[in-house]
């Protein structure tokens, strides 16, 4: 598997981040050693076995649907950039 | 007092031979004098340490003091502190304050603990040099022109250097066992589970797990029955309950089966780190344990697994670096999307944007199958393998790391070669296996980790092993030139 630069824009603007051409070139020679790397893979034959997503098999815990955590809006927006009257502001979404 | 093991300390403090805040003030002191040469430290909270060695004092005056009263440690800079900067080694969290403290942090303060400060790492503690760091690479206090190894670096360094009794770091692939390896170092990281991930900056969150980095195993079973335990707030943390992991450090080796993977001694390793492996083994067939040749035959492919699994969770936890609610923003962005890619780009470090870029290619559309799916199976062949060894030994012993630490900047820009580090740590990872790494012969100077991995839930046999060879030997004693 060999990406191209053209490839790392797209995966680039996927994740949201805004990359140089100059730097998709030299991304696109390092991500291709990475999948080089992970091909080692395709030597196992994995059909039939179950995929392992949790190393202890868990099921996930539940509580009850009741709130437990007391608002602190104004403690966790003194490190936002940016809000007015209790609110994130951000660039207009709507003309 | 910095010579003094973290039990050392707490007997003293508890017999009152000094006070926390003489101690707290002989380690601001040296890191003031030391740490200009290593880089360990992101902040230093001078004030906040020496008020909770006041208030430490009291409680030893009071006979009110737990194991841990008054020992100055640091913290990994990726546990949320209340109140002190918690950077994650990164520009994007340059500016973040923590509005709570981590599980972690909030359970080794109630134990008494002293916080000086935050250690450097790898950004998102993603590496394995410590040199992705946002704050500059940290310095190996063995030979200052060499890596520490990471992420956990400024840790490990730390400790090596004497700059605390002890500190807290996480490992998702290797990151507390590597730099322990390299730095000369006892470092446990735990079964997934053990230790509450709440607080824990993600990284990838079914390996990511905190664990203590200290002088000896004694030391590092102190700190793990403090950090340990169940707890609500993380959704994978274990109700298992928590023995005192103190309590079994000298329990007879006679007949304890130790497993040798073939996959770990083959090409690639180092020579220097060989032989140190096998002097050790030797102490422990003197100690009574006998040796085993096993496999592990998948485990050769840990690190690829490794790279797919870790990079697809780390680019779905990095999703919520956006410049909207803390971390860093771009000035004057044009609309919403060019706030969050500039924001992005501008916040984050190459290696994180390169698995950031993997993560999000392997799990998109089309390719889901042939990365994620496959590496989940062969995830579960590697956790196979453990389990069937375990029918075998009761843990397992290799060298850490392939090499001792290397000089920095040599694996700077072949990003495959610096995750080939991880070649024999990953594995513990990816089946939630509990690993540690204490220091044995050095090579060339430099220092060398023996691995043990075991059970799940089976640190106090780790620690037991681990104890045993330091009661026999002074590998773990050697502090470097400089900082003795």
């Amino acid at each position: 598997m060999s990406l191209t630069p053209s490839d790392i824009a797209k995966i680039a603007d996927l994740a949201r981040l805004a990359i140089s051409d100059d730097d998709a070139r030299g991304y696109a020679t390092e991500l291709t050693s990475i999948l080089d790397l992970v091909a080692r893979m395709d030597r196992v034959d994995t059909s039939g076995i179950a995929p392992l997503a949790h190393p202890l098999d868990m099921v996930q815990r539940l509580r009850a649907d009741e709130p437990c955590e007391p608002n602190q809006r104004s403690r966790f927006q003194k490190v936002a950039p940016l809000t007015e009257d209790g609110l994130y502001l951000v660039p207009k979404v709507i003309e | 007092m910095h010579d003094k093991t973290l039990i050392e300390l707490a007997d003293d403090l508890r017999a009152r031979r000094y006070s926390s805040e003489e101690l707290t003030r002989h380690y601001l002191a040296r890191i003031e004098r030391l740490d200009a040469s290593l880089n360990c430290f992101v902040t230093v909270a001078a004030d906040q340490a020496l008020d909770a060695a006041r208030r430490a004092d009291q409680r030893l005056a009071a006979g009110d003091a737990g194991p841990l009263t008054g020992i100055p440690i640091a913290h990994k800079d990726i546990l949320c502190t209340d109140g002190l900067k918690t950077s994650c080694g990164s520009r994007m969290l340059d500016n973040f304050v923590a509005p709570y403290d981590a599980t972690v942090v909030e359970r080794l303060a109630q134990a008494g603990a002293v916080v000086l400060g935050k250690t450097n790492m790898d950004e998102f503690a993603m590496g394995s040099s410590n040199e992705t760091s946002f704050y500059g690479p940290v310095r190996n206090p063995w030979a200052t022109d060499r890596v520490p190894g990471g992420s956990s670096g400024g840790s490990a360094a730390a400790v090596a250097a004497r700059l605390c009794a002890a500190a807290t770091g996480t490992d998702t692939g290797g990151s507390i066992r590597q730099p322990a390896a390299f730095c000369g170092i006892t470092g446990l990281k735990p079964t997934y589970g053990r230790v509450s991930r709440w607080g824990l900056i993600a990284f990838a969150s079914s390996l990511d797990q905190a664990g203590p980095m200290a002088r000896t195993a004694a030391d590092a079973a102190a700190l793990l029955t403090a950090m340990s335990g169940f707890d609500p707030r993380d959704s994978t943390s274990a109700e298992v309950p928590v023995p005192d992991y103190g309590a079994d450090l000298d329990a007879d080796l006679t007949g304890v089966r130790i497993g040798l993977p073939d996959e770990y001694f083959g090409a690639g390793l180092d020579a220097g780190v060989a032989a140190a492996v096998e002097t050790a083994l030797d102490e422990y067939r003197r100690l009574g344990a006998t040796l085993h040749r096993i496999s592990l035959p998948n485990s050769p492919l840990s690190v690829p697994v490794y790279y797919v699994v870790a990079p697809a969770e780390c680019s779905s936890n990095l999703a919520r670096y956006d410049g909207v609610r803390f971390g860093h923003r771009c000035a004057d962005p044009r609309d919403l999307v060019d706030l969050y890619e500039r924001s992005r780009a501008e916040g984050f470090g190459a290696e994180v944007k390169r698995r950031i870029m993997i993560g999000t290619y392997v799990l998109s559309a089309g390719y889901y199958d042939a990365y994620y799916l496959k590496a989940q199976q062969i995830r579960r062949l590697i956790a196979d393998d453990f389990r069937r060894a375990f029918e075998q030994v009761d843990v397992i012993a290799g060298p850490t790391t392939p090499s001792p630490a290397f000089p920095l900047g040599a694996k700077l820009d072949d990003p495959v070669a610096m995750y080939l580090n991880d070649i024999y740590t990953i594995a513990a990872n990816l089946a939630g296996l509990p690993a540690l790494s204490i220091p044995i012969a050095p090579a060339n100077g430099l220092p060398v980790g023996l691995q043990l991995i075991g059970h799940h839930f089976d640190e106090a046999r780790l620690l037991n092993l681990a104890h045993r060879l330091q009661r026999e030997t002074d590998w773990h004693l050697a502090t470097p030139a400089g900082y003795a």
